[in-house]
């Protein structure tokens, strides 16, 4: 039993106690699908909110045998991106996000325990590869997207990414393996740029 | 000249790295929004300021504390919740709180009643109908829910309110028309806010010990609670004081519609 079985037990039998557990384990990476599919904190941060607002409400409506048999992680990264997807539609003709740069200001992830060992410049080049990386993947079409971030991001499994975004297995394969391509032409295309910026 | 292309590997690599910790703001929020915490702020009031306490399902306490720390415990051990200091009131719940206390009924307040029994939530939803500037005896909730006999359990129901003020259970009073005990406070604060109201708590208590429980008007022989709008509109020259809405009935009178005097009282046929 994964801790996710364990806590799909305690919602069923007790959701307003278990909820706020699901909360904590669930809410970066939310979060992060949501920032790396919008590129924008307060639309991520507000997606979130109510993907998990959402979940709860759907959760209390369910029959308890549903509950114990939800799969948490895919379950919560489809509404999640649902919400996200609606949001994307909405904004399409605003005016551009502004761009959302990586801070060291609590926004993104604390620095895992081996960086505390590394030197500043490492820091620096970390910082600037995840900048670049989110970039592209923000650029990627929808359509590959949400199963390259739902996969390589979240680490969904293949079997997670298809029933999180209701497509075949073989699909979801076939458009994660093109959304990696796509990224690493634009990354080629990305530096090319910047050594002709530079010799210019 | 070829440049590193970077593989597959190192893309995926590359992306496993673009994990983000949510705000710290995420969490209390979700939790507040579906009622499983609480946010509070002060706001004045006629006895001084008060405590409330709201979540996404709607105010659910309002009550004097002598700091936050004491807010919060009291708080916890009543609804097993946490409550996250705010800077004040989301401004429209503000404003809705506002226009209620002031006496505009149209304003909807939402009140979190989860954890009281339907019995107590009949009565204090009751109790919101009473307009402000009149009072009720608690029999009259106990008919009026249906439950004639159950005056006493009226009377701990409102004791129990959640949020007093915003559920006017200091509009009702006893029987007898004293005004009877305030769980807000105590008995002192329940005649200051009625007094606020408009009530002339005094008269009033004047009027139930010199006998007079009813009022009607002789131009349109129609008996109601003393407090009642209606009431209070019949000039000096029309009215007519009864002790027993049954009197009123023997004198031809019969009983307002709007405050419904009929409720709580066995009627002579």
């Amino acid at each position: 039993m994964d801790s996710d079985d364990a806590l799909t037990a305690r919602l069923a039998h007790d959701l307003d106690g278990a909820f706020e557990t699901l909360v904590r384990t669930h809410q970066d990476r939310l979060y992060t699908i949501a920032h790396r599919f919008l590129g924008d904190v307060h639309e991520a941060e507000d997606a979130t909110q109510d993907a998990l607002v959402r979940a709860y409400r759907a959760l209390a409506g369910y029959p308890v045998e549903q509950v114990r048999a939800l799969r948490l992680r895919p379950w919560l990264a489809t509404i999640v991106l649902n919400l996200c997807r609606n949001r994307a539609t909405r904004r399409r003709g605003r005016a551009p996000l502004s761009i959302d740069l990586e801070q060291p200001d609590g926004s993104t992830r604390p620095e895992p325990a081996a960086d505390a060992a590394a030197t500043p410049a490492a820091v620096l080049e970390r910082r600037e590869a995840r900048r670049r990386w989110a970039g592209l993947v923000r650029q990627l079409p929808p359509v590959y997207r949400a199963p390259v971030v739902l996969r390589h991001v979240d680490g969904l499994t293949y079997p997670e990414v298809a029933l999180a975004l209701d497509r075949p297995e073989g699909t979801v394969k076939a458009q994660v393996h093109r959304g990696l391509a796509l990224l690493r032409t634009a990354y080629e295309a990305a530096e090319r740029l910047e050594r002709e910026e530079m010799t210019a | 000249m070829t440049h590193n292309a970077p593989d597959v590997r190192a893309i995926e690599t590359a992306l496993a790295d673009l994990g983000l910790a949510a705000p710290a703001t995420l969490a209390p929020d979700v939790l507040v929004e579906i009622g499983l915490a609480d946010r509070f702020a002060t706001i004045d009031s006629p006895i001084g300021p008060l405590y409330v306490a709201w979540n996404g399902r709607g105010v659910s306490t309002v009550e004097q504390a002598g700091d936050d720390a004491a807010f919060e415990a009291r708080h916890r051990a009543r609804t097993g919740r946490a409550a996250f200091a705010a800077g004040g009131l989301p401004p429209e719940l503000a404003v809705r709180i506002d226009r209620r206390l002031s006496g505009d009924r149209r304003a909807r307040v939402p009140v979190d009643l989860r954890g009281r029994s339907s019995f107590e939530q009949d009565v204090l939803r009751k109790a919101a109908e009473i307009p402000r500037g009149e009072v009720r005896p608690y029999g009259w909730i106990a008919a009026e829910i249906g439950r004639p006999k159950a005056v006493r359990a009226v009377g701990t129901a409102l004791g129990h309110n959640p949020v007093p003020l915003i559920v006017p259970c200091h509009r009702v009073v006893r029987t007898d028309g004293t005004l009877g005990q305030y769980s807000l406070g105590g008995a002192r604060n329940k005649r200051a806010i009625l007094a606020w109201e408009g009530l002339d708590p005094d008269a009033f208590e004047r009027l139930a010990r010199s006998g007079v429980h009813y009022t009607g008007s002789r131009t349109t022989h129609v008996v109601c609670h003393p407090t009642c709008r209606h009431a209070r509109r019949t000039s000096d020259a029309h009215r007519v004081s009864f002790r027993s809405l049954g009197a009123a009935v023997e004198a031809g009178y019969r009983p307002c519609t709007v405050c419904r005097p009929s409720s709580g009282v066995a009627v002579a046929a």
